[in-house]
């Protein structure tokens, strides 16, 4: 009885989880491939967490809807990005694009593990100096 | 020294980031329309199907195109002001209502008031996103040559109006009135 009502429960949420797209799928795998892409994408404005593949607010079936279209139309992916920047910004993409403004977004993790390249390394030079048996130097300030 | 100093810079570093991140308002996206060309429309008119309402009636004039909806409720928030500002006649305001029901849209005009010269009926709202409309109430000023002079998300209330609406209007007309070229219904 139990197993029979989890697997109900687990059927009942892969509906909800398919259904948000109710549009059948392109007949081309490829060009169902890139919608599918596009759509995981692409930030729904209403929902901000939430792609316009994970949201069901009446925007982001909009938004589907016109990509679809576009794409039926024989848009390219850059070209479905580049309308939906123009209307917009660049807050759409969940994946923002490399220029000024953004040079500190995509450089701080680099720039931080960079540095923690360097910590490291100076422990580990302090370290290997030390002979064994003796203990931390850096331990002897503290305690 | 330095052992005390560089934790202290890093957690002051990001103190500033946090209460500059924290103090913006997530909801706020800044159009990237502004200062460009209003992107062209066409659309059936709520009251009046037949008739068209489109990018040509608004050129030429300093005007507010205000984005609503009934289900939307900052829009009812900020209608009474709408009307006010309608009634001062400075700016001619034109709606673009919003994936709506036409008849609860017209009954909503009919008890609230229409400030409105027209309402263009975008039942699917594909005029609204390539206006980069995401919700509703938004209010565009346009300029004479038809460029977005400036976009207010969130319902439109006096202060907003007067902070950021009218120094934009008068460098465009000089002062208020900035009157519609001719009105029509």
């Amino acid at each position: 009885m139990r197993y029979s009502l989890m697997a109900l429960g687990c059927l009942l949420s892969l509906g909800t989880a398919l259904a948000i797209d109710p549009e059948p799928p392109f007949e081309d795998p490829a060009l169902e491939a890139t919608y599918q892409e596009l759509i995981n994408e692409v930030r729904c404005l209403v929902c901000q967490n939430q792609t316009i593949a994970d949201s069901n607010a009446p925007l982001a079936s909009d938004l589907r809807r016109e990509i679809r279209k576009m794409m039926g139309e024989g848009a390219s992916r850059a070209e479905v990005i580049d309308f939906l920047v123009a209307r917009y910004g660049d807050f759409v993409l969940y994946r923002p694009p490399f220029q000024p403004t953004t040079w500190a977004l995509w450089g701080a993790p680099v720039f931080l593990l960079a540095i923690g390249a360097v910590v490291f390394g100076r422990i580990l030079r302090v370290r290997l100096r030390q002979p064994l048996g003796e203990s931390d130097p850096l331990d002897e300030t503290t305690s | 020294m330095w052992r005390y100093l560089i934790p202290i810079g890093v957690f002051a570093v990001l103190a500033a980031f946090f209460v500059r991140g924290l103090s913006l308002n997530p909801r706020y996206v800044p159009s990237p329309l502004l200062g460009k060309p209003a992107p062209e429309f066409e659309l059936p008119r709520l009251k009046d199907p037949g008739q068209r309402l489109g990018s040509q009636d608004l050129n030429g004039q300093v005007a507010l195109l205000n984005v609503w909806a009934t289900w939307c409720v900052g829009c009812r928030q900020e209608h009474g002001f709408l009307v006010e500002l309608a009634e001062a006649n400075d700016v001619p305001i034109y709606g673009l209502n919003w994936k709506d029901d036409r008849a609860r849209a017209l009954g909503w005009l009919s008890s609230l008031g229409d400030p409105y010269v027209a309402s263009a009926f975008d039942e699917l709202g594909e005029v609204a996103i390539d206006w980069g409309v995401y919700g509703a109430p938004e209010t565009f000023l346009l300029a004479r040559d038809g460029t977005v002079l400036y976009k207010h998300i969130a319902p439109l209330t006096r202060e907003v109006w007067a902070a950021e609406f009218v120094p934009r209007i008068i460098e465009q007309c000089g002062g208020l009135p900035c009157p519609p070229a001719d009105g029509e219904g």
